[in-house]
Formats: structure tokens, C-alpha cells, sequence
């Protein structure tokens, strides 16, 4: 057979395996998909550092970024693993309002215990996450239109609710210590404790998508969803799940935010839509799916909080702020899209030097 | 006489009123490449999408080591050792050589408390196999796979259904879109199949790539089985006869027949 022997890798061509070095390289730094997200902070935080002064770099400047973080963090990272995954999730913008109500109504209009409350709210974000993916799913349809009729149909749902059994589009909610402790109180009067809750969904979704296969599947339904079901990975429950992870995690912070302030409003939390679809892009997250990382969440997330808290220390009017942030969005976009490339790029310098 | 790994008989399959494939037999050996010479629309893609469980055949009987099988989807095909690569191999182009390997079979380790993917053994397995296929470029498994070339994601595809066991290995066009030399290198790889007893199904139109590697040649025209040879049967100036001509004869007959119809049974006049 005369392809016996042509098809023995020549001796040249091993060689710089063994001679590889076990330390990443610059080149596979500057590769990670994470690296126009650290450059987009490192500018914004020296641009606010300068013009912001020594109030920003304060214990009560990095609370105040940091609290606006951690709120939206957990939104948005279920919603960076449903956009790898290829999908949007609109719906978190009616189910923060849905779930405040849900717990003052139950908790705090009915006087449930807030045990109750709280369980409750968390079902709902469960269950109009299930009705996300299922209708994802099942339809066909696109999921941000999917996504964008449910953050309607429950914003509405909300609101009449609200009115028929309080007659009132706020409620107050007074909860224990307890509850206050766990889901909404501030750490030495000035940082949230949904920062701790924050902190452990990263460490939940970093495990997710780096350690367990779950991650690969989720990779991969994002690249190409028909491949992937032909490789054996269960597509539709997949969805379904991070469908209810993050409606859970929206209701999560609606909650807390009704046990911080001590009320709820029909129409708060729209906000969280954009948010964190800029926080989870930003962190360079393919809008398209089969593309992203958690580091780049949490970095996407803290990127845009110094931005919109960072502006109140400057001189600047904060009007601007919604400026930057568009600005900032469309750099990172295509600072990310260069990054990309470059770790598509497979290098051919190992090549050309064992020729040369 | 050896019973064919997989052998169709009479494979009929109609998309409403328009028949795609008419009467299709075939017989694939192990350590064979059988080679579908065919121009676009003659019927290949419909017939790998029946072996691989994409349709159902609408009629006709498919055997696998002479027990009748059917496939309910793509993944029970494979369950059954059957495995398509498409034209660009791996198309989950953003992971790495290594995810993308084992998407949907990943092996795992334990880590304390938790079971995570063991992402070194994927790259290790993921890069030796390649290796094994003569991909000597690629040392990292983390790399991503659309920075591999047209050849090198064939190879990593083949890679992949060979390492998993298949029996059957459906090639779609794989050398189509590839230059010369990496269009050698696949067809090095394919031979490198056969020699570990796969049955491998070749789709081309290439009749020189054909040639090199096939054992077993079937030209479907037009839905239905034109020719059915083995190797040194016909040269390689007869196959492209074959393939072209016989397309532009099915052709005109089918116009004939079109324009009788419509024309009360006359035949078109010449000049006219």
C-alpha cells in the first residue's frame, strides 16, 4: 500500500510539540474571548478613576457600582448562558416587577409568612421560564419575539392582578430579620447582600459552563442546534432548563429588591432587559450563540455598572451616561468581533518555523 | 458469499408527488469504498439523509448484517454505527478542537463533590486521533475549530466517527470544496478507513477522486440507479460519460415527454 508509509507524520512536523512550553503564551492570552471585555475596563475604570476623583475609588463609590453589579449580574448571567445557547430572554424585564408583587402581595398584603412569599415568587420565575422554552421550543418562532410577548403578556398579567387583589400598583412588604439578613439588607450599611448571591451564581454558572458537560452542550446547541441534537444532546429540555434558570434568577432579584425597600411597584425593573443584554455582549458573548464565557459576563456586568454609576462622580450631567454606554457597547462589539478572529486564526507561525 | 454490512433493496422515496429516489439497491461492504457518482439532483443527498436517518424511505427494504433496520432519527443511525461528515466537517466553527470532539459524549472525572468534563483527556484524545489521521499541525486541543482548515475539519470529523466506533462512514462531498493537496490528504484518510474495515459511502462528482479510492462504483441519475461497477470495470473517460451524458438524455427525454403531453402526443418538430 502506498499509503502506508506517506501517511506517517514526519519527524519535522512533531518536533515542536515536545519543544512546546507548558506556560500559555502571550498569543493564547490575548486569544481568550475575554479580552476586549478586560480592555473595556481597564478604559473605563481609569476614565472614571480620573474624572470621578477619590469619591469613586471609595469604599461608597465601589458599593455603589457593585451593588448595581450584583443585581444585574444575576440576571445576567442565565441570560449569557441562554444567548451562548443561542437564544435571547427578554421576559426578565416583567419577571423582577412580577415576582416583587408576587411576594408584597402574598407576604405583605395577605401577611403570609414570607417563607411563603419567597417560595412563591421563585415558582413563578420557574414556571414562566418552563412557558418560555416550551414556547420556544414548540413554535419555532424566533425567541426574541417569543421572549418579547411574554414580557408583555406578564407585564400585563401584573399589573391586573395587582389591582383586582390590592387595588394599588404598589404594595409595602415588612419582612423578618431573617429575611432581611438573606435577601435584602446592606453589609456595613453600605453593600448588598445579593452581592454574596452574585458571587455564588458565577461560581454556579462557572461551574455550568467550564466544568460540567452541560457547558459543552450548551456550546454546542449554540453553534448549531441540528448537529448538536444529532450528537445525542437532549436540545429541547436543554432550553427549557435555561429558560427557568433564568426566569428563577430574574424573580430571584425581584424579590430581593421588594425585601430591600420594603415594597414593590408594578412597573419597576424594564431596565434589566437592556441591561443585561448589554452587560452579557459587552462581556463578548456572540449575540448568535456558541460563543462566550463567564469571566466575560462578570466583566461585561462590572463594565457597565462603573459606567452608570461611575458618571454621578464625575462633573459630567449623568444624562450622559446612556451616551457612553452606547458608545462603549459598540467599541467592545467590535473590539470583541477583532479578538474573536484572532482565536480563530490557528497559528501558522509553528508551521512556517519548523519549515524555515 | 459475505453477507454486505448494508444492503438496500428497492429504496423508493417521494416528497408528495415528486419521486426523489426510484428502486435504489445497493451493497455496502466492510473495508470498501463505495463511490455515488452523481451531478446535483440525481437523488445523493436524499439517500444519505435515509441512511443517516434524516427521512424515512418511502418503500424498500434497509438491512444492516442482514437484519432489516430503521432509523427514527439521526441519532438512532448512529446508534447503529452509521456516520455522515458534511461538506465542511465540524461546524461548531467557535469550540475548541477538543469540546467539539466529544459534544454529546464527553468523558467526565470526578473533582471532589463534583463530576466535571475532563477537558485534558478530550484534547489529548481529540489531538492523538487527529494525529493518527496524519493532522500533525495541530498540538492544542483548546483551539478553535474554525481556525482548522477545510481538510483538517474533514479529518477531525472523520476523527471523531472512527474514534466513536462507526461501522458505516458517509463521506457528503468532503473533498468538494478543498484544494489539491488537502483533497489528497482526505483521500489518504478515507483509504485509512477502509483499511480498518469501515464501509465508507464516498459522494463525489469527482470521478478522479473516485477512482483513487473507490472499490465499488453506483451513479444515480435522476433519482434512479444508472450503473453499478466495480473497479477497473469502466475507465475513467466512460464514467464521465456516463454521469454527463446520461443526465442530458434524461434530460431531453423528460422534455419530449412534457411537451407530448401538453402537444396532444406530437413530437416536437425539428425547425419548426
Amino acid at each position: 500500500m502506498k499509503s502506508e508509509t506517506a501517511m506517517q507524520p514526519s519527524e519535522a512536523a512533531i518536533a515542536p510539540l515536545a519543544s512546546r512550553s507548558q506556560w500559555p503564551s502571550f498569543g493564547s492570552l490575548v486569544r481568550r474571548p475575554e479580552m476586549g471585555s478586560v480592555i473595556g475596563l481597564i478604559a473605563v475604570f481609569v476614565f472614571f478613576s480620573i474624572f470621578g476623583g477619590e469619591d469613586f475609588l471609595s469604599v461608597g463609590g465601589a458599593a455603589s457600582w457593585l451593588n448595581v453589579a450584583a443585581e444585574l449580574g444575576i440576571i445576567a448571567l442565565p441570560v449569557g448562558l441562554l444567548m451562548i445557547a443561542g437564544q435571547l430572554d427578554l421576559s426578565v424585564g416583567s419577571m423582577v416587577p412580577a415576582s416583587s408583587m408576587t411576594v408584597a402581595i402574598i407576604s405583605g398584603h395577605f401577611h403570609a409568612p414570607i417563607i411563603v412569599g419567597v417560595l412563591a415568587s421563585l415558582g413563578l420565575g420557574l414556571v414562566v421560564g418552563f412557558v418560555n422554552g416550551l414556547l420556544v421550543i414548540r413554535t419555532r418562532v424566533p425567541s426574541f419575539v417569543v421572549t418579547l410577548a411574554t414580557l408583555f403578556a406578564l407585564a400585563g398579567l401584573t399589573l391586573g392582578l395587582s389591582i383586582i387583589l390590592t387595588g394599588s400598583t404598589s404594595v409595602a412588604l415588612k419582612s423578618g430579620p431573617i429575611a432581611k439578613l438573606l435577601l435584602g439588607d446592606y453589609i456595613g450599611g453600605k453593600f448588598e447582600v445579593t452581592l454574596f448571591w452574585w458571587i455564588a451564581i458565577v461560581a454556579i454558572v462557572g461551574y455550568i459552563l467550564n466544568l460540567s458537560r452541560y457547558g459543552n452542550w450548551i456550546l454546542a446547541v449554540g453553534g448549531d442546534s441540528v448537529s448538536a441534537r444529532n450528537a445525542g444532546i437532549p436540545t429541547d429540555r436543554l432550553t427549557i432548563a435555561l429558560y427557568m434558570g433564568s426566569g428563577l434568577c430574574a424573580a430571584f432579584v425581584g424579590l430581593s429588591q421588594a425585601i430591600l425597600y420594603n415594597s414593590a411597584q408594578v412597573a419597576a425593573g424594564q431596565s434589566f432587559i437592556f441591561n443585561s443584554i448589554i452587560a452579557v455582549v459587552v462581556g463578548g458573548v456572540l449575540l448568535t450563540g456558541g460563543y462566550g464565557s463567564v469571566v466575560g459576563i462578570v466583566l461585561g456586568t462590572v463594565t457597565f455598572s462603573v459606567v452608570n454609576q461611575g458618571i454621578f462622580y464625575t462633573g459630567f450631567n449623568a444624562n450622559w451616561a446612556s451616551l457612553i454606554i452606547g458608545i462603549l457597547l459598540l467599541l467592545a462589539v467590535v473590539m470583541n468581533n477583532t479578538f474573536r478572529n484572532m482565536a480563530l486564526t490557528y497559528a501558522a507561525r509553528t508551521k512556517t518555523r519548523t519549515r524555515s | 458469499m459475505t453477507i454486505p454490512l448494508l444492503k438496500l433493496t428497492g429504496i423508493n422515496k417521494s416528497f408528495g408527488p415528486i419521486d426523489v429516489l426510484r428502486d435504489i439497491s445497493l451493497d455496502v461492504n466492510r473495508g470498501e469504498v463505495l463511490c455515488l457518482l452523481g451531478d446535483n439532483g440525481a437523488g445523493k443527498s436524499t439517500l444519505i439523509k435515509i441512511l443517516s436517518g434524516v427521512h424515512k424511505a418511502t418503500s424498500g427494504v434497509m438491512e444492516m448484517d442482514g437484519k432489516p433496520v430503521s432509523f427514527d432519527s439521526p441519532r438512532d443511525a448512529s446508534d447503529h454505527g452509521i456516520a455522515t461528515v458534511h461538506q465542511f466537517g465540524g461546524t461548531f466553527q467557535l469550540m475548541s478542537i477538543g469540546r467539539s470532539f466529544f459534544v454529546g459524549a464527553e468523558p467526565t472525572k470526578r473533582w471532589g463533590p463534583l463530576v466535571i468534563f475532563d477537558r485534558k483527556r478530550a484534547n489529548e484524545i481529540a489531538v492523538r486521533e487527529m494525529r493518527q489521521l496524519g493532522i500533525t499541525r495541530i498540538d492544542d486541543g483548546n483551539r478553535l475549530v474554525g481556525g482548522l482548515s477545510g481538510g483538517e475539519r474533514q479529518a477531525l470529523a472523520i476523527a471523531r466517527a472512527v474514534h466513536f466506533g462507526a461501522s458505516v462512514l458517509i463521506l457528503d462531498e468532503p473533498t468538494a470544496a478543498l484544494g489539491v493537496k488537502e483533497a489528497a490528504h482526505v483521500l489518504r484518510i478515507v483509504l485509512q478507513a477502509r483499511q480498518k474495515g469501515i464501509a465508507v459511502i464516498f459522494i463525489t462528482h469527482n470521478v478522479v477522486h473516485a477512482l483513487t479510492v473507490g472499490d465499488h462504483f453506483a451513479v444515480p441519475i435522476r433519482g434512479s440507479k444508472a450503473a453499478d461497477f466495480r473497479k477497473g470495470e469502466k475507465s475513467r473517460e466512460e464514467i464521465t460519460d456516463l454521469m454527463a451524458g446520461g443526465e442530458q438524455m434524461a434530460e431531453l427525454e423528460a422534455e419530449i415527454e412534457s411537451y407530448m403531453t401538453k402537444h396532444e402526443g406530437h413530437p416536437p418538430r425539428v425547425g419548426g
